[in-house]
């Protein structure tokens, strides 16, 4: 136990501060976002993550957002098991049509207000595997989308930029 | 001993048996030897193959005008047999491996799905990849079905497959996904359970099938790395590098070697990242939030001079075909020996805080045990199957440049729980260390790519590469003008997926995470 003390010691905290990138500039989102949060959503901001087809590239980088560099909860984001507990969903595409009953279900099933954030080349615009007899392609293909995250994947200050934007986009 | 030479005492088998069994010149197909049998003969080879001690690989079909071809690959003290038969396109009937071989179910399922194949004495009529959104008389594989497809305006759930049925007083049914609590792929699992105990678990996947066979139809070279590159994202380097591998063969591209040493460099962080990442989450798993952070913390470092070096975290895109598209600045030579010998330093320290706790251990001694028995039947590889005795990878016992220069440590456990597979993570993760030393050490110079000339239609290749999770087999058929006219990447995943069945056994519910994620199958490397 000593020992585990002593290493979390010794490592410090090492989350980063929000890095100004570019415009408009991390950090004023990152201050605007507690506000935003606060009055929107009553100081906490619950995000459901839905894979729906994705090459699971992008859950790497959405699990990096918890991670110590990162550390999305600082922000009052986390993420939850049921789409009955959160504000927010982010989805990943493409959207295969095996997965598309699912995904509408886990969409009806999210109280309003409800945000819906694509991630990903693929839930933007279907990515390399565009529609097909398999891929609804894009995420907005099937339920409404209220932002968009590009890249592939997007890198976890990606995300965390476009979650950020998403919120103050809707005060 | 040469391949050929390894296969030479089966084929005299299979004569003295009296199947037919041709031999056929295909130079793009080796190390693998090529044979061609007659259909009905499919279901004995399967039996000869496996009381001879072959690991079955995996099977994938053609639709060539009149006819499908049908294609298995076998593996034998690191040679490899691909067995060719064809069957007419208006009957395609042919008798199964899944008699012989148990892991040759789900694949010849798929096959019989995506091109209407039927396997006459295969024990279960059920569908697998196929769930609605096509028809059960359409076969997306066939040359005559659009990539468009025909699909309904929305797709229904697919609620009519047919789980096995539990009865019983205290038996319950616990349904869970295709969507998970966590930020996790989507399939489903339906645990039949009696108080905490499983008494059995039945997977259904194929949730994230995209199409990725059909949509590969059609592509130039380049577009085929970079669909390849997303079978599955953790392992975009390893899935690169064998549809390169493959299409290389094809069309007779000599790599440089700096570019082998490039992709083995990229292949071993890719290992490391992953492994790291996972040892942390099956920590999480059994609630031990300390060590989940550091590792957290560690493969967030790894990937950060992955990004520097390569220009992406994940080094997505950066093997092409011909070569890689990046080269490494000398300056990282020394600097990734450095982060390798720190992260070395880092995980043994860690290590020595997480063996020292009793808790830790209890959770993960004695859970999820696979078998070694089980492991040998469903061709397990990966460090699934070497953490149940199954002593095979293919850097070392079908190596491939540059892994033949270089001595490849392979970790092999017997015990096959969470800790066995743990253990061979670590431990690989130690040898990882060592080979991406060695890779550093001696890149050649010279140039990185290869200029690329299309095959002659029909040209085929195998690319046969040792991802994180195990062996991926690739085969790649050009068509017209270079482009691909069948891609078929065969993901450890399909290997693991039925083993992890097998070794829930009799735990209780709420060691599931733990043992799921000590095996991490690839739900999208598997749906496809």
């Amino acid at each position: 136990m000593l020992r585990i003390f002593g290493k979390i010691q010794r490592i410090g905290i090492i989350t980063e501060p929000v890095p100004r990138l570019d415009e408009p500039a991390l950090s004023e989102i990152g201050e605007q976002l507690a506000a935003h949060i606060g009055e929107l959503f009553g100081g906490s901001l619950a995000i459901r993550e839905v894979d729906a087809g994705s090459c699971n590239g992008c859950e790497l980088e959405i699990h990096a957002l918890d991670n110590p560099y990162y550390g999305i909860e600082r922000f009052g984001v986390h993420f939850v098991a049921s789409p009955r507990h959160a504000d927010m969903l982010l989805v990943t595409g493409p959207v295969s049509r095996h997965m598309e009953a699912a995904l509408r279900r886990t969409y009806d099933a999210t109280p309003e207000p409800r945000l819906v954030i694509a991630v990903g080349e693929c839930g933007a615009n279907g990515g390399e595997f565009g529609t097909s007899y398999a891929s609804c392609g894009a995420v907005s293909n099937v339920i409404p989308v209220d932002a968009v995250i590009r890249g592939c994947p997007p890198t976890p200050l990606d995300l965390m930029r476009g979650i950020l934007e998403a919120i103050g986009r809707k005060t | 001993m040469t391949p050929t030479e390894s296969f030479a005492p089966f084929l005299q088998r299979l004569a003295a048996a009296d199947l037919i069994c041709e031999q056929q010149a295909a130079r793009g197909l080796a190390p693998a030897q090529l044979v061609a049998v007659q259909a009905e003969d499919w279901g004995r080879l399967g039996n000869e193959a496996s009381v001879w001690g072959c690991r079955w690989v995996a099977c994938w079909g053609e639709d060539v005008a009149d006819a499908i071809r049908i294609s298995a690959c076998f593996e034998h003290a690191g040679a490899y047999l691909v067995a060719r038969t064809a069957v007419p396109r208006a009957t395609p009937a042919l008798p199964s491996h899944t008699p012989s071989y148990p892991g040759a179910d789900r694949p010849e399922r798929h096959l019989r799905d995506m091109l209407g194949v039927v396997f006459t004495d295969h024990p279960d009529a059920r569908r697998w990849t196929r769930h609605q959104a096509w028809k059960d008389s359409e076969y997306p594989l066939r040359r005559d079905f659009p990539a468009a497809g025909r699909p309904p305006a929305q797709t229904p759930a697919d609620h009519q497959y047919n789980f096995l049925p539990a009865h019983g007083s205290g038996v319950y049914e616990i349904p869970v996904g295709p969507v998970h609590a966590g930020v996790i792929e989507p399939g489903h699992f339906r645990f039949q359970a009696v108080g905490e105990t499983v008494l059995n678990l039945e997977e259904r996947l194929g949730y994230v099938h995209k199409g990725i066979e059909k949509i590969a139809e059609g592509r130039d070279a380049g577009g085929l790395a970079r669909l390849a590159g997303r079978v599955s994202g953790d392992s975009t380097v390893a899935h690169a590098w064998a549809a390169c591998m493959a299409m290389e063969k094809a069309a007779r591209v000599e790599v440089p070697q700096r570019a082998l040493w490039l992709r083995a460099l990229m292949c071993e962080r890719e290992r490391v990242a992953n492994h790291v990442g996972d040892i942390g989450a099956m920590l999480n798993d059994i609630a031990f939030a300390f060590g989940f952070i550091q590792f957290a913390r560690l493969r967030e470092q790894w990937q950060r001079v992955s990004r520097e070096a390569f220009g992406h975290r994940f080094m997505m895109d950066c093997i092409v075909p011909g070569g890689v598209g990046v080269d490494l600045d000398e300056r990282f030579i020394s600097a990734m020996r450095d982060e390798a010998d720190a992260l070395r330093k880092q995980i043994g320290k860690l290590m020595a805080i997480v063996n020292d706790l009793p808790s830790v251990a209890d959770r993960v001694r004695g859970a999820g045990v696979l078998k070694p028995e089980y492991a040998k039947a469903l061709g397990c590889v990966g460090y699934v199957g070497r953490a149940s005795g199954m002593n095979f990878d293919v850097r070392r016992d079908a190596p491939y440049p540059p892994y033949d220069r270089l001595k490849v440590a392979v970790p092999l456990h017997h015990y096959g729980d969470v800790n066995a597979r743990a253990r061979t993570r670590l431990e690989e993760i130690a040898a990882s260390f060592d080979l991406i030393e060695a890779l550093l050490a001696g890149l050649p110079a010279g140039p990185i790519r290869a200029g690329w000339g299309a095959p002659a239609p029909g040209a085929e290749g195998l690319g046969l590469v040792e991802g994180w999770r195990g062996e991926i087999m690739t085969f790649v058929r050009f068509g017209e003008d270079g482009r691909i006219a069948r891609f078929f990447p065969r993901d450890p995943s399909w290997t693991t997926w039925p083993a992890l069945e097998l070794l829930i056994h009799d735990n209780i519910v709420p060691d599931f995470p733990v043992c799921n994620k000590s095996v991490n199958g690839s739900y999208s490397g598997h749906d496809l």
